[in-house]
């Protein structure tokens, strides 16, 4: 089968990819960085997805399947660049998927989305309205585009599209919006309050992904690993040390004193937990997850 | 640096801990966000108050369901809400094997520091549907006043004047099936008597009232309390009925706490004048 990944030189696409080779599929990716060491037999196209090179990748190579990974957070770009890439280029992806008869789609989202907030209930499933787009303005972009992503499934039927939001995670590539969190020695809490944090491993990120693929999925689905665990038993198991900080003080305190630099919205993120129900794509799939929290978080402390 | 767990938890709460109907992980916690820890402290605070403080006695234990799903529905009385903790103590310390039972607590309560982290790691969860729902469909057990802050924070002279019920808690226990357990708490009424509501300090804080008792310290007097738990009651339905017929089955389970009530304060009466009470729990 002919698989097309956007954005296939994150450290999750590549997992991806890796895994989808080994099956026997063939691989293209498009991607803005280049991938030198990609294995031979995974044609990888340096452009945009909003260029005009990326059509033609959907024109000349026709795939059937397309994994869109190709989005950004406020880590890696400003609010007019996330919005380009986020939301125009996931249009653009799902415009070129309805032209080029792709059948299958999975947009690769965020459980973020949700947003935190302190009347939201503790469990999420997949009905409940993204409060993201208030709490936390930093997400409007990544919410716009899961929302996007969704209404394929109106407007084109026919399209096998999915719409994955993952829980953080947390693993060998080191990558994700939890990973650069934890990325120093401190890591910043808000006195007081300790939230449940959902994640997953990497590995068991990949093999929802493919799962997916493999079931033909159509919907919206939460995607997650183990229960979750408070923010402070999470800093302490990958050997980091909390420091709660009063919350007036947190938005002076955030990217000084050792602690990541986060953006205010993300004060809530840290205050209240989002926990997703994910039992609809564990029955939809069969998807267990093989990592507990225990090894996800002595895999980070030591990797 | 701390005192080990085991040396600040009561005995009588290590002992109960491993008995109780929760999965605890390797880390001590359930999926809830109750941690094991958290709870084995708070009820060793409980325990001092459950034993001593109030020395709260127990009637009709055994209509609490063994396992599975129910409602506990009651009054609520005494300014702040010592009645939930007594509750939650009462199905811990007296029932056996012990229970953890789910209360749903006021929303503002989760932006204050502190509070809102120690009522989520014991169990007590925001009072929203989807977490009474989601519980209920677990087989957890769930506590609910559905006077809420009208029955806190209502008058001494208006004490044991049941307010308002909301018909939500009904709702929700005919979508899920659950049996309603009728429970009034005696006593919370003498020991945190309201006699005023400092509006201003409530707003400063977010809270929907204030109370002010006599001696003016918001802290309750440390007088005997008791619960009555009644039978429970189980009403056909699938959450779909018209608010009229909802409204009937709430006006059933208010009078028969109204009932208990009654009841309750006859026995209360007969407990302060030194008679000796023939059905008390440990």
């Amino acid at each position: 089968m002919k698989v097309l990944i956007t954005g296939i030189n994150g450290n999750h696409a590549r997992m991806v990819a890796l895994r989808l080779l080994a099956q026997g599929h063939e691989i293209f990716g498009i991607d803005r960085r280049p991938w030198p060491d990609a294995p031979p037999n995974i044609h990888v196209f340096q452009t945009d997805v909003r260029k005009r090179p990326a059509a033609d990748v959907f024109r000349q190579h026709r795939p059937e399947v397309v994994i869109h990974m190709a989005t950004i957070t406020h880590f890696s770009a400003r609010a007019d660049e996330r919005l380009r890439i986020n939301l125009h280029g996931t249009r653009l992806v799902f415009d070129y998927c309805h032209e080029f008869g792709v059948k299958q789609v999975v947009f690769v989202g965020r459980h973020t989305i949700y947003g935190a907030a302190p009347d939201a209930p503790l469990y999420r499933t997949e009905d409940e309205p993204p409060l993201a787009v208030s709490t936390f303005p930093e997400l409007a972009d990544l919410v716009a585009a899961d929302l996007y992503a969704g209404s394929a499934l109106w407007r084109w039927p026919e399209l096998k599209t999915a719409v994955l939001r993952l829980v953080y995670l947390l693993g060998p590539a080191r990558r994700g919006t939890l990973a650069n969190l934890l990325d120093g020695k401190r890591v910043p809490m808000i006195l007081g309050f300790d939230p449940l944090y959902h994640f997953m491993h990497d590995e068991d990120a990949v093999e929802a992904i493919i799962r997916t693929i493999d079931h033909q999925l159509s919907g919206v689905f939460n995607v997650a690993g183990p229960p979750p665990i408070p923010l402070s038993v999470l800093a302490r198991g990958t050997g980091r040390q909390a420091i709660p900080i009063p919350e007036p003080l947190f938005r002076y305190a955030v990217g000084r004193f050792g602690l990541a630099y986060l953006p205010p919205g993300a004060a809530l993120h840290i205050k209240h937990p989002i926990v997703v129900d994910a039992a609809a794509f564990r029955a939809a799939t069969g998807f267990q997850h093989q990592y507990d929290a225990h090894e996800i978080m002595r895999g980070f402390r030591d990797g | 640096m701390w005192p080990r767990f085991e040396q600040v938890t009561s005995r009588d709460v290590l002992e109960r801990l491993p008995f109780l109907d929760l999965p605890f992980d390797r880390y001590g916690m359930d999926p809830y966000g109750i941690s094991r820890h958290h709870l084995g402290l708070f009820m060793t605070l409980l325990e001092g108050f459950y034993k001593h403080y109030f020395r709260v006695r127990c009637f009709g234990l055994e209509h609490i369901p063994k396992t599975g799903a129910g409602m506990l529905v009651g009054n609520h009385s005494g300014g702040i809400p010592a009645d939930g903790g007594m509750i939650v103590a009462s199905l811990f310390f007296s029932l056996n094997p012990p229970r953890a039972v789910h209360g749903m607590v006021e929303k503002f309560a989760q932006e204050w520091p502190f509070v809102s982290q120690w009522f989520n790691r014991v169990g007590q969860l925001p009072g929203l549907p989807e977490h009474a729902i989601r519980l209920l469909h677990d087989g957890r057990l769930l506590m609910v006043f559905p006077e809420g802050a009208r029955g806190l924070g209502k008058l001494y002279k208006d004490r044991y004047h049941l307010s308002h019920f909301g018909t939500g808690f009904m709702r929700i226990a005919l979508q899920t099936g659950t049996p309603v357990v009728p429970f009034a708490f005696i006593g919370g009424e003498e020991a945190m008597p309201t006699i005023f509501h400092a509006k201003r300090l409530a707003r400063i804080v977010g809270a929907p009232y204030w109370p002010v008792p006599p001696y003016l310290l918001p802290f309750p007097l440390p007088l005997s309390c008791e619960i009555h738990y009644g039978k429970p009651m189980h009403f056909p339905g699938n959450g779909n009925e018209p608010d009229e017929v909802v409204e009937g089955y709430v006006e059933q389970v208010k009078s028969v706490i109204n009932l208990l009530v009654t009841r309750g304060r006859a026995v209360h009466e007969q407990r302060r004048s030194g008679a000796n009470l023939s059905e008390p729990t440990p």
